[in-house]
């Protein structure tokens, strides 16, 4: 994606900014025409969302979701793998979560989401293996498959949730409740030691940290070590790695591993720190977002963390919107799908006329 | 299992076939012309949100499908502008409008009918009616055809005969016209289709006109005559169903037919027993509606003969200078 006719600083902030700010533009006439106002919404998004710590509790935990899906796609985007898997990989982690957290005695909460990341991690890669196998062995396209491996994973979750993993006389398809001793510090109680007074009732939990940890050791993969470079050097040319000798079945699988492994911790958050139970759609349409997320962020594992907080403030902000106007929590959709639209498809047309304008200024100067 | 079951499961089947066949269809014309359509979901749910919408507002189906099929060729209009005019990747294009028919339809929904983001309930001629075929009340008795063409066939929505004359048509027009002969030509090789002095860009364009007209009446067909009104995401996974049957399908419309109702009758037989008892094991509700998808990573995976896609599909087309 990165261009000679333009300096670095255009390509990765200007671009970007100016995509999302005309995505925004046709979301405040979207609002304007079912009748509420643009700037009133915006006041109360940002109000519901940062205005408080009990918004900054929501906000951050949607955040933690997004940094660990956006970090799953940029890094199957970097082996130019389009993994649109991720809200089934993460709906199959979320099955490791339950399992690790309901059937082993865990003596406190450390031990065990050292496990549940573990066993995430497992079950979303082995569930994003079958499509890059056969991606890698047979060239069966990785788009098509992991979309019907999303649906799968819906119907494979709506039976064990309905018929295997309920409790006996519950009446909603979900597990039972997590034990207490697994319940995962939040920031209230991760805060409070240091004298800061944080709002008990937001969600946003030790994964936050987890997450940005992993957005690091992406970056280190990615940029600092042969595999990462490898990988980067596939989605550049299939032909030229394949003249250095490098296998593309490995590189295929191990992106595709590393990316269904992130999507899977992402439900360590999202059920672990969340409701505490595994319910039908654990994941709300996260493992979608991550691909606004990467999209924005240019695929960079660092690069994703401000687009991936700022669709975490969309999200919180949007329920909030939800409750104070009539505009429905829908609306959000909408904005990610004008920003998907606008940074990912429809990026040449914003690209074109800035390199036009650069190009003139360099030919000046 | 007696006669009266398997009919009914037949008809349903057809019925539960024509908004998957509509939209395979629509796949069809714009994969075979190279542009990969994944918004297929999302143009079924925004024309099946104008087409309620506008028929009840109206009181008349007809307006209503008109409105379906407007919205879905606007959609097809943004795919064609993103992957066509500005060369941006078609898939990520057809994700931005899945969700933006989800997220729109629910928001127009609310602001105008207030109820939770779905239209009133159709009645009267804001429905299309059941059309009963000539001598289908004299053929009723005879066995076989009477069972086939008096109650399967016959009472149907006018939308479903629209469909299935659409497969014959596209047939032709694919196969046996000019303008079919380029279009599949600018999905294999645009560059030669250029060289001959035709504008990829116009039969691209084309093409998803053509899709979008077809997946406008597939919508409308879901909220103007399978249900009575929209309510959300009321497409429920067909656009992807008819995408895995189009490859099922391998890009052929006749065999395009046979997928639809391949997985239109799983559907119906998923809805009549919720858990299908064959003696030796039970299988839930949950493995049918799952089926068609393990059908199609199947046959994706080329273990049952292989599924080639048109050899330019996915790429932008760049003229050389």
């Amino acid at each position: 994606m990165s261009s000679r006719n333009m300096p670095k600083w255009a390509d990765v902030l200007l671009v970007p900014l100016i995509s999302l700010l005309i995505a925004f533009a046709l979301s405040a006439l979207v609002i304007l025409a079912i009748g509420e106002d643009p700037v009133r919404a915006m006041a109360i998004m940002i109000k519901g969302s940062l205005g408080s710590t009990y918004g900054w509790g929501y906000t951050l935990y949607y955040t933690t979701n997004f940094l660990l899906t956006g970090l799953a796609v940029a890094i199957a985007f970097q082996a130019k793998l389009f993994n649109i898997g991720g809200e089934g990989q993460a709906t199959i982690g979320g099955l490791g979560v339950a399992l690790v957290c309901l059937f082993i005695p865990w003596p406190n909460w450390w031990m065990a989401i050292i496990a549940a990341i573990l066993a995430s991690a497992l079950f979303g890669a082995l569930w994003a293996a079958i499509p890059a196998f056969l991606q890698a062995k047979r060239g069966s396209h990785i788009v098509i498959t992991t979309i019907m491996f999303n649906f799968i994973a819906a119907s494979v979750m709506n039976y064990l949730l309905s018929h295997v993993l309920r409790p006996q006389g519950a009446m909603d398809p979900a597990t039972a409740r997590f034990d207490n001793v697994l319940r995962l510090p939040r920031l209230h109680d991760i805060l409070a030691p240091i004298g800061i007074d944080f709002s008990r009732s937001g969600p946003a939990n030790v994964m936050l940290f987890v997450a940005i940890a992993l957005c690091i050791l992406g970056y280190v993969l990615m940029w600092r070590t042969r595999l990462g470079y490898e990988i980067r050097a596939f989605g550049q040319s299939e032909a030229a790695t394949h003249y250095a000798g490098i296998s593309s079945v490995k590189i295929i699988m191990i992106a595709m591993l590393i990316s269904g492994a992130l999507s899977g911790i992402m439900a360590v958050n999202s059920v672990m720190g969340g409701p505490q139970r595994l319910v039908m759609n654990a994941v709300e349409g996260a493992g979608f977002i991550g691909i606004a997320v990467a999209l924005m962020g240019r695929s960079h594992p660092i690069g994703i963390m401000a687009p991936a907080l700022l669709f975490g403030f969309l999200y919180q902000g949007g329920s909030e919107l939800a409750i104070e106007t009539t505009i429905p929590r829908e609306m959000i959709v909408v904005i990610q799908a004008l920003v998907i639209m606008f940074t990912g498809a429809l990026d040449n047309m914003v690209r074109q006329p800035l390199e036009a304008f650069f190009l003139r200024r360099s030919g000046r100067g | 299992m007696d006669i009266a079951t398997i009919v009914q499961i037949l008809e349903s089947t057809l019925r539960l076939a024509t908004p998957l066949l509509f939209a395979c269809l629509a796949g069809l014309f714009s994969e075979r012309a190279g542009i990969v359509d994944i918004g297929l979901e999302g143009k079924l749910l925004i024309a099946a949100f104008f087409s309620a919408a506008i028929a009840y507002v109206s009181g008349s189906a007809w307006l209503g499908l008109l409105a379906g099929v407007a919205a879905s060729v606007i959609f097809s209009l943004i795919h064609g502008v993103a992957s066509i005019t500005f060369r941006g990747n078609q898939l990520i294009s057809g994700v931005a409008i899945n969700f933006l028919a989800s997220g729109m339809t629910v928001v127009i929904a609310q602001s105008w009918f207030h109820q939770g983001g779905r239209t009133p309930a159709l009645t009267g001629d804001a429905r299309f009616e059941r059309l009963t075929l000539p001598f289908a009340e004299a053929l009723r008795d005879v066995p076989l055809i009477g069972h086939v063409y008096s109650q399967i066939l016959s009472g149907n929505s006018i939308l479903v005969y629209i469909g299935l004359l659409c497969v014959p048509l596209s047939w032709w027009v694919l196969y046996r016209s000019r303008f079919g002969l380029r279009l599949r030509a600018v999905g294999e090789n645009p560059a030669a289709v250029d060289t001959a002095g035709i504008s990829v860009v116009r039969l691209r364009f084309w093409a998803i006109i053509i899709a979008g007209v077809l997946c406008g009446i597939g919508g409308a067909y879901l909220s103007t005559s399978l249900a009575a009104g929209f309510v959300r995401e009321m497409s429920a996974g067909r656009g992807y169903i008819a995408l895995a049957a189009l490859i099922f399908a391998k890009w052929r419309p006749w065999q395009g037919l046979g997928a639809v109702l391949l997985f239109g009758a799983l559907e119906a037989i998923a809805n009549r027993w919720p858990n299908l008892d064959l003696g030796i094991i039970t299988l839930p509700n949950q493995f049918m509606t799952a089926l068609p998808y393990i059908l199609t990573v199947v046959i994706l995976a080329g273990f049952v003969g292989k599924a080639i896609p048109p050899r330019a599909g996915g790429e932008p087309y760049v003229k050389e200078r």
